[in-house]
């Protein structure tokens, strides 16, 4: 609750403060310091201390689950803002409304993760998704930018439509929009079938599963890179929180009828993104497969459905936010965004390299790194529920091919000469990504830090 | 303490090294952890007889039922002390050779030692895949930093290669840490797993695909060749003398007394496909021009002979294998040493320009033909030692009914690889000097220190190997008990 209110409230100062503000840096410090008084909020929550007390009549259920994934992609965001904010800025004129936008989108955030009830997952999901929209297009002046976001609309509309759909026949079927009354009066009937098969598809385009994920390497592609760093980590992340939510919650009586559709799911997710990747010559294109491929991943924490699943998504989420999030920051400051782009990068800049290469290792999940940890993790879900083992090592081999497109960076940074140029960065910005370099090992070596959270 | 300090000593060593910049230091720097290691090693080995001084066990992922437990039994101790030999062994031999940016390199050798460590005392399921793997990423980047020419490709092809294999041998341990009891990934918990015959069958692959990349095995060795000439020698050194021991440890260590079962049955399978490997291996060795090739697909050959022995299950062939394991790594070390300084000085390594070096290096030519006879097993040598025990060992198996076919055909190999070690003698030392050779000069301190080490080791083990077969006596015999003596398997034994 406290973060729901104070996220709005933020986006609304942040509004105003364009007015205000003159200064573009105090903005920026005004956003960073907001968000980090969210985090804190959200922290006091976990903990048992509440500043609001509003009746939400059972269609919200601020949870540990919800609220230790709000951290997460809150302590992501303002990773994101230490990072990337002086890069939000150069994307526009406008740029306090960017960070009001962002704001925005935590809210519906917030909304997504704690839904009991259907009508709250549409609204949480469509607050995510329109500011997206908007932020796609900031870059106005180019053409690309407004295809994608053009792009964008249409069909993150087409799947909205599929999602009142379902949330309709299911109402039909089950009388209620509440998830756990669905879950009870849930059976194999045609209309709930049919519902529910419509809010899976509408939930896979919006964590871009195949066969599902045709916008997802154009809109990536065309969005100022800064925002897609902010779509394909924290606002992903937050689909797979409502998508697991879903399908725990309110099709946990059903999972006969939908665990093989995740699973061809998965398979496909994985193919596609990892195969796809390997023939991008653009890192930037390459980053939006691989965000493909790791939703594959994250997928089986919804085929699972155990505790070894939620585990692993939270791990999941965090060490793919974090990671991603780093990567994207040093390829904003790149002047080239293709592999020869990264040339020779670990003698012009080793900390950069050094800490761009544990990203990258991470991503590919080898151990010592967080990546390993996650991967490791969905794994054991999979292989806990006793069926589909061809999930696993299908999986695992694709994790294998994903090594091929992270290692070219790694390749290019490290045993190639060239003159790989980078526009100027501060200390702070050299200090972030060494701090986030050494929190991915940490969650590598000490995953219990953060998964007693579950517990405690 | 001491596998802890095994570990520990050159993990910490080695990120220091990373900022030592200056090249004369960080090479001292290096020598100096790895020779601390090596007496760590040692005084294990001698002086303290204590068992609490070789376990040791700390909480790690308590949801995972997983900890950070070591322990040194026989196999790790004979492993562990290889590995802490062959490291300043390397440092010394490659005392010359100029590294741009040293620091790194260094550092990223002694991590790589670190890793290996890990990998021989790991008693826990998880621990020893990350080991495993951390292993592997040293060795990656050693290799495309500072290699050949083909660097970059070759070494990917290594690492994907290698990667797939883990990656699988993963799914595997998770596989079987689901019927554990209590769920852990404690050694003693595997050995306990509740496996049914089918279910071991299929995971046998699993986990021996990954060590026999390692090893490598037919068909599974086409990215070593080419590693080892890409590699800066140094690398190559530790790949070939200490690396793919990971591939024959993680067989004794992680495959046999978990899936017993699986390896009496698949036993003939891996046997004859590492036979068919020896023989192809020795047969292209005879054909190269190339002296690291040569030496690679020896090297080849030689694991598949260790591969058929612990597939024999028997008990003297067993330890051969294990004392073996040390041979081949100091063997081979000193087969590169050789080789380095061969192309260092003259600037290749075709045994087509080669030619008549006795005469120019008489010292060289002393160490180098002495470590090639240990290299096709010579009475006197360490090799003969280990070889003549693998061979009573197929021979007398018990677990196999075509022992008699599988000593035949790795015997062949014995000729064969005394066919193109000779050659490679005959054609380096002896004959008129070559063009390549004519300016040569002699090995230098350095040198006669490094291969000195390896001759006496050879020699002594050769004469007295009682001291080194009684480090590995009790975990031999165990082994092959825990699967012979098995009720489901004895009736079928061909006593």
């Amino acid at each position: 609750m406290n973060a729901l209110i104070l996220s709005a409230v933020l986006g609304v100062i942040m509004m105003f403060s364009g007015l205000l503000l003159k200064q573009k840096s105090n903005l920026r410090h005004l956003a960073t310091a907001g968000l980090f008084l969210l985090f804190v909020a959200n922290l006091l929550e976990m903990s048992g201390i509440t500043f609001f007390s509003i009746n939400v009549g059972s269609m919200m259920h601020f949870d540990r689950f919800a609220l230790l994934f709000n951290s997460v992609i809150f302590f992501s965001t303002f990773v994101y803002f230490l990072l990337s904010a002086r890069d939000i800025e150069r994307t526009g004129s406008y740029y306090a409304e960017y960070f009001a936008l962002i704001f925005f989108i935590l809210c519906g955030v917030v909304l997504a993760t704690s839904f009991t009830s259907l009508l709250i997952l549409f609204l949480g999901i469509e607050i995510i998704s329109i500011p997206l929209y908007i932020l796609t297009g900031s870059d106005k002046k180019n053409l690309r930018s407004n295809e994608a976001s053009l792009k964008y609309f249409l069909l993150g509309a087409f799947s909205t439509g599929l999602m009142l759909m379902g949330i309709a026949l299911i109402y039909g079927s089950a009388g209620s929009f509440d998830t756990a009354q669905i879950n009870v009066a849930a059976k194999p009937g045609t209309l709930m079938i049919a519902g529910m098969i419509l809010l899976l598809f509408s939930m896979a385009f919006k964590v871009s599963a195949a066969p599902f994920h045709f916008w997802t390497p154009d809109v990536y592609d065309g969005a100022p890179t800064v925002f897609t760093s902010f779509m394909a980590t924290i606002v992903k992340v937050a689909v797979f929180v409502a998508f697991i939510r879903l399908f725990y919650e309110a099709f946990g009586r059903l999972q006969q009828q939908w665990q093989i559709w995740i699973a061809l799911i998965t398979a496909a997710t994985l193919l596609i993104g990892n195969i796809t990747a390997v023939f991008q010559q653009s890192v930037k294109r390459m980053l939006a497969y691989s965000s493909i491929a790791q939703a594959g991943f994250m997928l089986m924490a919804i085929y699972a459905m155990n505790m070894d699943g939620k585990e692993g998504l939270l791990i999941y989420s965090a060490a793919y936010s974090l990671a991603t999030i780093g990567i994207f920051a040093v390829l904003i400051k790149m002047n080239d965004y293709t592999f020869d782009g990264f040339n020779g990068l670990a003698k012009q800049e080793p900390l950069l390299a050094a800490t761009t290469a544990i990203f990258l290792l991470s991503l590919a999940g080898i151990p010592l790194t967080g990546g390993f940890i996650a991967k490791f993790k969905m794994l054991e879900s999979v292989i806990a529920t006793g069926k589909n083992f061809w999930l696993v090592i299908f999986a695992v081999l694709m994790a294998a091919v994903s090594v091929y497109y992270y290692f070219r960076v790694i390749q290019a940074m490290y045993f190639k000469d060239g003159p790989a140029r980078v526009i100027p960065i501060s200390p702070v910005f050299k200090g972030t990504l060494v701090a986030l370099a050494v929190l991915i090992i940490l969650l590598g070596i000490f995953p219990e830090l953060l998964l007693n959270w579950f517990y405690f | 303490m001491i596998p802890v300090l095994l570990i520990l000593i050159p993990l910490l060593t080695g990120l220091v090294a990373f900022f030592v910049k200056n090249e004369k230091s960080v090479k001292g720097w290096a020598l100096a952890s790895s020779v601390i290691t090596l007496a760590v090693s040692l005084i294990g080995l001698t002086v303290l007889k204590d068992p609490e001084y070789f376990a040791q066990r700390y909480e790690w992922m308590g949801s995972l039922n997983s900890s950070f437990s070591v322990k040194l039994d026989g196999l790790s101790q004979i492993l562990c002390l290889l590995n802490a030999v062959a490291f300043p062994l390397i440092f010394i031999a490659t005392w010359k050779t100029v590294y741009a940016k040293a620091n790194n390199f260094f550092a990223l050798m002694l991590l790589m030692q670190a890793g290996m460590m890990g990998v021989f005392v790991a008693a826990d399921a998880l621990l020893f895949y990350f080991f495993w793997e951390l292993a592997l990423i040293p060795a990656y980047f050693l290799c495309s930093q500072w290699g050949g020419p083909r660097r970059i490709q070759v070494t990917f092809k290594f690492f994907i290669y290698t990667f797939v294999g883990s990656l699988l041998m993963l799914v595997g341990l998770l596989y079987i840490y689901f019927h554990t009891p209590g769920r852990s990934f404690d050694i003693t918990a595997f050995y306990n797993a509740a496996l049914t015959s089918k279910e071991q069958d299929w995971l046998f692959w699993l986990l021996f695909i990954a060590f026999a990349i390692k090893m490598p095995i037919f068909p599974f060795h086409t990215w070593q060749p080419d590693t080892y000439e890409q590699s800066p020698t140094a690398v190559t050194m530790a790949l070939s003398g200490v690396m793919v021991k990971m591939g024959v440890f993680g067989l004794l260590r992680w495959l046999l007394p978990v899936l017993p079962l699986a390896s009496w049955r698949w036993g003939d399978t891996t046997s004859t496909l590492a036979v068919v490997g020896m023989i192809y291996a020795s047969l292209i060795a005879i054909q190269q021009d190339d002296i690291k090739r040569l030496v690679a697909y020896s090297s080849i050959a030689h694991i598949g002979l260790m591969c058929v022995t612990i597939f024999s299950l028997n008990n003297i062939g067993m330890q051969g294998v294990m004392i073996q394991l040390f041979n081949h790594g100091i063997n081979i070390i000193g087969l590169w040493i050789g080789a380095e300084w061969i192309e260092r000085q003259m600037g290749t390594r075709k045994l087509s320009e080669l030619g008549g070096l006795a005469q120019k290096a008489p010292a060289l030519a002393i160490f180098f033909v002495v470590i090639a006879l240990a290299n096709i097993a010579l009475p006197l040598t360490n090799a003969f030692v280990g070889e003549f025990l693998m061979f009573t060992g197929i021979f007398s198996s018990i677990a196999t009914h075509y022992s008699l076919w599988f000593t035949v055909l790795a015997g062949v190999c014995i000729i064969l690889a005394a066919v193109y070690t000779l050659n490679l003698i005959r054609k380096i030392f002896y004959g008129n000097v070559s063009a390549a050779v004519s300016a040569a000069g002699d090995i230098r301190l350095s040198e006669k220190l490094a291969l000195g080490v390896i001759v006496i080791l050879i020699v002594w083990i050769g004469i007295y190997s009682q001291p080194f077969l009684r480090i590995t006596e009790d975990i031999s015999a165990d082994i092959t008990n825990g699967i012979i003596n098995r009720p489901e398997i004895a009736r079928y034994l061909t006593r």
